[in-house]
């Protein structure tokens, strides 16, 4: 018996489905997408000869950070490292301060229509602007330092603590808040009571998140002159000094990871 | 009236004991005092002259800014294009490293969760503690400026983040499935294939189309490090200090995050 008769015996083998059912439209997605891949991949320059030149200084790069070099520059390292941690610390409490008022006018089952629709608009700024294009604005406004990076990550918190804030609270528990309403609380008791102890834990774990994150933006917001250890970096790549460059970064990536450890410790303790 | 306090005065209800209230008062203390210190060093790094002069600067800013130079569109058809490759191409090559390091960094999946498993978490935490400005930066150091350094560094900062909630995902799969895949006599691969790949999938679309709009999002400013799309235009524009040609960059950087967003959305919402 031929595999075509014991087919119709039997029925057609199993066949894993297909991702889209629709034959006409997977196939025009898989040929648009290949069409794109060649215009795209076609349409970059590159220039093999600067490229392979460019290996043998990558190399040597990769080769700095089994030697890096924290003490030749060690006095700009330090500076830059606590003008970071400053700045970083100082943008996370004013932008939580901010971001919570906002947080609760952007919830819609505790704020009025024309409130809601004003700080939505607030997080969407703050969320579709890039922290560098804030940075490069509030460089040319307020002039170069750490100030305009505070103001920059202070704006960015904003945008992503509010949106999240405000996500909590529409997904809280209806009947606790209810039941502090019942009491007779005024609007403040109300949140203090009611609304505050459910997204608390959230709000702790976010505002440890958006610390970690505000570290890691103030370590490129010196790139446009808006402070932090971005700068001195800036500089040690400008002038080839790879050994000062993998000291920085590898003290940017150990301060991550101990930021990461610290907040997945207290996120764990309040939740 | 609140009840919370006797008719002489005494509190009959408190939130917290007197030990417990004092801990926290001393803790908003120290942190109240680690904020002023913050606040403090970055008053003195200020010039406050220029932070008193900001609004006029400000209103000058905006003043030259508007109206945009409509005209300078036709030079920005060809950097936009550049963007959305390298946001788009970055991600693509990001994944083909991800997945296997989501593998191999996956407690369920690795293959010795003493060698392998602590390097994978290395390589996860290392490329997404550094921003891809700094990778772009290292990149045009390394192999010169122009879209190839901003593709890698795109690729480079997203295999982290890619890899990180990839593994998270396939360390949250129902184990019943794959159990049940293994009984039928599947070798390896088609336990990988049919048993787990199948739950990890709207995670792993989810994963690759958010990633991707960020993408687009950071790929705008790479330029300023030398790294490709439209962001070489907004260094040059500032450089020379052209303000109506700023404005306009900026509103086409807005235009391309929001077209993105709303993109990323809809694909999210048909996979999911």
């Amino acid at each position: 018996m031929n595999t075509a008769a014991l087919e119709t015996r039997i029925g057609k083998p199993w066949a894993k489905p297909a991702f889209i059912r629709n034959p006409y439209l997977r196939w025009a997605l898989y040929i648009s997408a290949a069409v794109y891949l060649v215009l795209a991949v076609s349409s970059i320059e590159v220039n093999w000869a600067r490229v392979s030149e460019g290996l043998v200084r990558g190399w040597n790069f990769l080769a700095s950070f089994a030697e890096p070099d924290f003490l030749s520059r060690g006095r700009d390292i330090r500076e830059g490292m606590i003008e970071s941690a400053i700045m970083t610390v100082a943008s996370t409490v004013v932008g939580i301060a901010i971001s919570v008022p906002i947080g609760l006018g952007a919830a819609r089952n505790i704020a009025p229509l024309p409130v809601y629709l004003i700080c939505r608009g607030i997080v969407a700024l703050s969320r579709a602007l890039n922290e560098i294009i804030v940075a490069i604005l509030m460089v040319a406004i307020f002039g170069f330092g750490p100030l305009a990076g505070f103001i920059t990550l202070s704006f960015a918190t904003i945008g992503f603590l509010s949106k999240l804030l405000a996500e909590d609270i529409e997904d809280m528990d209806r009947v606790q808040a209810e039941a502090i309403r019942a009491t007779g609380s005024s609007w403040p008791q109300w949140i203090n009571y009611g609304v505050q102890p459910q997204v608390m834990p959230r709000l702790i774990g976010l505002s440890m998140y958006r610390l970690d994150i505000n570290f890691r933006e103030s370590a490129v917001l010196g790139l446009v002159g808006a402070g932090g250890i971005g700068a001195t970096l800036n500089t040690a790549f400008d002038r080839y000094e790879f050994d000062t460059a993998a000291a920085i970064l590898i003290i940017i990536i150990a301060t991550v990871m101990v930021l990461e450890y610290l907040s997945g410790v207290i996120r764990a303790r309040v939740q | 009236m609140p009840v919370s306090s006797l008719a002489d005065g005494r509190k009959s209800w408190q939130l917290r004991d007197r030990n417990a209230q004092l801990t926290r008062w001393f803790a908003y203390f120290a942190a109240v005092a680690i904020f002023m210190w913050c606040w403090k060093k970055i008053s003195d790094s200020t010039t406050w002259f220029f932070v008193w002069d900001a609004p006029r600067i400000a209103s000058d800013i905006g003043s030259r800014a508007f109206p945009p130079r409509w005209s300078y569109m036709d030079k920005l058809w060809e950097p936009l294009w550049d963007t959305l490759n390298i946001a788009t191409l970055g991600t693509l090559l990001a994944l083909v490293f991800a997945v296997p390091i989501a593998f191999l960094a996956a407690r369920n999946t690795t293959p010795s969760a003493v060698f392998v498993r602590p390097i994978a978490l290395l390589i996860i935490v290392s490329s997404r503690s550094i921003n891809s400005l700094i990778w772009a930066l290292l990149l045009v150091a390394v192999i010169g400026p122009g879209v190839l350094a901003g593709l890698i560094a795109i690729a480079l900062r997203s295999i982290g983040f890619c890899a990180k909630l990839l593994y998270e995902a396939i360390e949250e799969i129902d184990h019943k499935q794959v159990e049940a895949v293994t009984a039928t006599g599947a070798g390896p691969l088609q336990v990988m294939a049919y048993g787990i790949l199948p739950q990890i999938m709207p995670a792993f679309a989810g994963v690759a189309v958010f990633r991707w709009d960020i993408n687009i999002r950071e790929s705008t400013v790479l330029g300023l490090v030398g790294a490709g799309g439209i962001g070489v235009q907004m260094q040059a524009s500032l450089n020379t200090l052209a303000w109506p040609q700023v404005a306009l960059i900026l509103l086409v950087i807005l235009l391309a995050v929001i077209v993105s967003e709303w993109v990323s959305a809809k694909v999210r919402g048909a996979i999911i």
